[in-house]
């Protein structure tokens, strides 16, 4: 048992907007709006072309559809996600955003998945184990997180080939998992540590065991720290371009959703209704776990356990 | 059940010693309280009892084995702390069915014992509750509730009620007292309250600085205490001590002379012409003219500093020719500030403890 002291949490009193006069009140909400609307612009504006019809959207701005230039249509969607059939055929299979869709989920969720289930064991180790070298490895650990990424892109590589993983999900996943768990165990650890320290104690003279109290506290109770985490992890291997290109390479059965979109931008450069509609579908997947996954930011899972 | 026994047990933490040759037998069924000021070891103590903290030197027995490093998980106790240690994602059942099951405790056994223990703890409506929907009494009855289910041969307690509100305190004060009557099992209890120490224990462990101070019963400290430290510690007001001159069997100083007797006079033979603190309880001091305490040598005079009227008697602190004295007086006496009084001393009631080594002189 790690018997750290730590600190007593400074409550901090936050401002509360009722309390506030209705001046001040409309400034704080107006600039708030005013923020969220500039913020949403782009997207906005992705989300009015991608329902457009081509030859609108290659003459004209998508704010216009406000002034009265509006023909909307879904066909770039059917476009994009279209299984071939009726007239866009020729387009959909050559898209084939479906697949890219599939291989990008077979890579996202074992990337997010494995790195915290490593990094909770780890995290859970450093935060509550007693072992030499616990500090040390800890800094070691927290230090990797500056190492660039792209610094270990060839070794990788090379060791992959020599393992047969090019071009594999396996090889993927791993690489993933690589780059995310630094990240993941200084995350999760800082959580973990912060779980109070009678709660394991309490534990450890009913008779549990570590592996019993990982599983039946730490994980429970860690709901958040891994729902916050995941998202993070999930987005940047949802997003990302380089490590899928390097280790995934362009195969057709392989290709995933950013890579996808790019060879797009070479075949349908000038097809703006096209590209903003696959772009379209690649974020809203992510904006649909996060919604999904909202109620697991639950604050307050501690409460009741200790006094304070 | 069982007894214990300390033997020479210290706690090191590098260069600096926690806890310093504590020896301590505990006889089954015994209601120990380990009392002292922050940072005395009472804790630390406790926690090398329960295997959370390595002992560092010493011998620890529980019934007849050695527990030295035996893990917390067999050696048969069951602890309840300060903050109650709830597991916040299970219901009040679950966290005490928790460790049985951990313990491969048949199913209709731990169900029998969580109803049990609730049933005693009378927490029986509260099984299906999470620990956030409880108060603070409330789950400290949980707390208390999943050490009985675990029926273990001692229960160790660290300052169970310090974080409950002062009428809730005394409300589980008794109800700890009564559990262990019907339970009849060991129990080591921390506190830093002489009060619950005082009202809870069959014996008092009084600790300062890692060194146990004096081990006895309650109405023993407060009679026989061992040392000057014991003497302030136990009791509320603490002991008034005054510096004084030992002449012949009567100790006196600027405003006050009191004449020794019994034991204490001839013990006191040894000190004539020597310095001695004189000690006296705040209830053994009588106001002149409103206590059934007779007037003889055992006078002190001086000035009302403060006036604490406390209904059932009331507190005065006195300017005895520079040194300040609190007296429990009469509820009704009729004094106010800087009235000169005479107060009586219970001359059988009075210490007396050496100047340098603080030791009480023998009474």
């Amino acid at each position: 048992m790690s018997v750290a002291k730590r600190p007593t949490p400074v409550k901090r009193k936050s401002l509360n907007v009722s309390e506030l006069s209705p001046t001040s009140k409309f400034f704080v909400y107006g600039i708030l709006v005013l923020i969220a609307l500039f913020w949403t612009v782009p997207t906005l504006g992705l989300l009015i072309t991608s329902i457009r019809i081509p030859d609108d959207a290659s003459n004209s701005g998508w704010w216009t559809v406000f002034t009265g230039n509006a023909h909307l249509t879904l066909q770039n969607y059917v476009d994009v996600l279209g299984t071939g059939g009726g007239e866009a055929s020729n387009t959909a299979a050559t898209i084939n955003l479906n697949q890219a869709i599939v291989n990008t989920i077979i890579m996202a969720v074992p990337s997010t998945v494995i790195p915290i289930f490593l990094a909770a064991i780890a995290a859970y180790a450093f935060a509550w184990m007693v072992f030499p070298g616990r500090k040390i490895l800890f800094m070691i650990l927290v230090a990797l997180l500056v190492v660039p990424l792209q610094m270990s892109l060839i070794p990788i590589l090379r060791d992959y080939r020599v393992l047969g993983l090019n071009g594999t999900f396996l090889g993927v996943w791993l690489a993933n998992t690589g780059f995310g768990l630094p990240l993941a165990t200084y995350l999760l650890y800082n959580y973990i540590v912060t779980l109070p320290r009678e709660v394991f104690e309490s534990a450890v003279i009913d008779g549990a065991s570590h592996p019993v109290m990982f599983t039946k506290l730490v994980v429970p109770l860690s709901v958040p720290a891994f729902a916050s985490f995941a998202i993070f992890q999930f987005l940047w291997v949802w997003n990302g371009v380089l490590i899928p290109l390097v280790f995934l390479g362009d195969k057709q059965n392989v290709t995933v959703l950013p890579q996808r979109i790019l060879q797009m931008i070479g075949t349908y450069g000038a097809n703006w209704t096209i590209l903003t509609a696959g772009a379209f579908v690649s974020m809203a997947i992510p904006l649909a776990i996060f919604i999904g996954f909202q109620r697991y930011f639950v604050r307050g899972m501690l409460a009741g356990s200790v006094k304070g | 059940m069982a007894n214990m026994a300390l033997e020479h047990i210290y706690k090191r933490y590098g260069k600096t010693t926690a806890v310093t040759d504590f020896n301590l037998n505990v006889e089954d069924g015994e209601f120990i309280v380990f009392v002292g000021p922050s940072g005395c070891g009472k804790s630390t103590t406790l926690r090398m009892i329960a295997g959370l903290e390595e002992i560092s030197d010493g011998v620890l027995r529980i019934g007849d084995r050695v527990m030295n490093d035996v893990p917390p998980k067999d050696r048969d106790i069951a602890m309840v702390f300060q903050n109650y240690a709830l597991y916040p994602h299970m219901n009040v059942y679950e966290n005490m069915a928790f460790g049985l099951r951990l313990r491969k405790v048949p199913k209709d056994q731990i169900d029998q014992r969580v109803r049990g223990g609730a049933k005693i703890l009378q927490i029986e409506h509260l099984l299906e509750r999470k620990p956030k929907e409880l108060s603070g009494g409330q789950r400290q009855r949980v707390a208390l509730g999943r050490a009985i289910v675990r029926e273990p041969k001692v229960f160790l307690m660290d300052e169970p009620l310090s974080n409950l509100d002062a009428k809730l305190r005394v409300e589980m004060r008794s109800q700890i007292s009564k559990l262990h009557q019907n339970l009849k099992a060991t129990t080591i209890y921390v506190t830093h309250d002489q009060i619950e120490a005082m009202t809870m224990g069959t014996r008092i462990v009084v600790m300062k600085d890692g060194f146990i101070q004096q081990v006895d019963t309650p109405l023993n400290l407060y009679d026989f205490p061992k040392n000057k430290f014991v003497a302030g510690f136990i009791g509320s007001p603490s002991m008034n001590f005054l510096t004084a001159t030992c002449n012949n069997k009567t100790v006196s100083g600027n405003g006050f002379s009191v004449e020794a007797q019994g034991k204490l006079a001839d013990s006191l033979s040894a000190y004539n012409g020597k310095q001695v603190w004189y000690g006296i309880r705040p209830e053994h001091l009588g106001l002149e003219g409103s206590t059934t305490i007779a007037g003889g040598a055992n006078r002190l005079t001086g000035v009302i500093e403060v006036v604490e009227p406390l209904g059932a008697e009331t507190d005065l602190m006195v300017n005895i020719g520079g040194q300040t004295v609190v007296a429990k007086v009469d509820g009704h006496a009729q004094v106010k500030v800087g009235d000169t009084v005479t107060l009586f001393c219970d001359q059988s009631r009075m210490h007396a403890f050496d100047m340098e080594k603080e030791l009480a002189i023998g009474r």
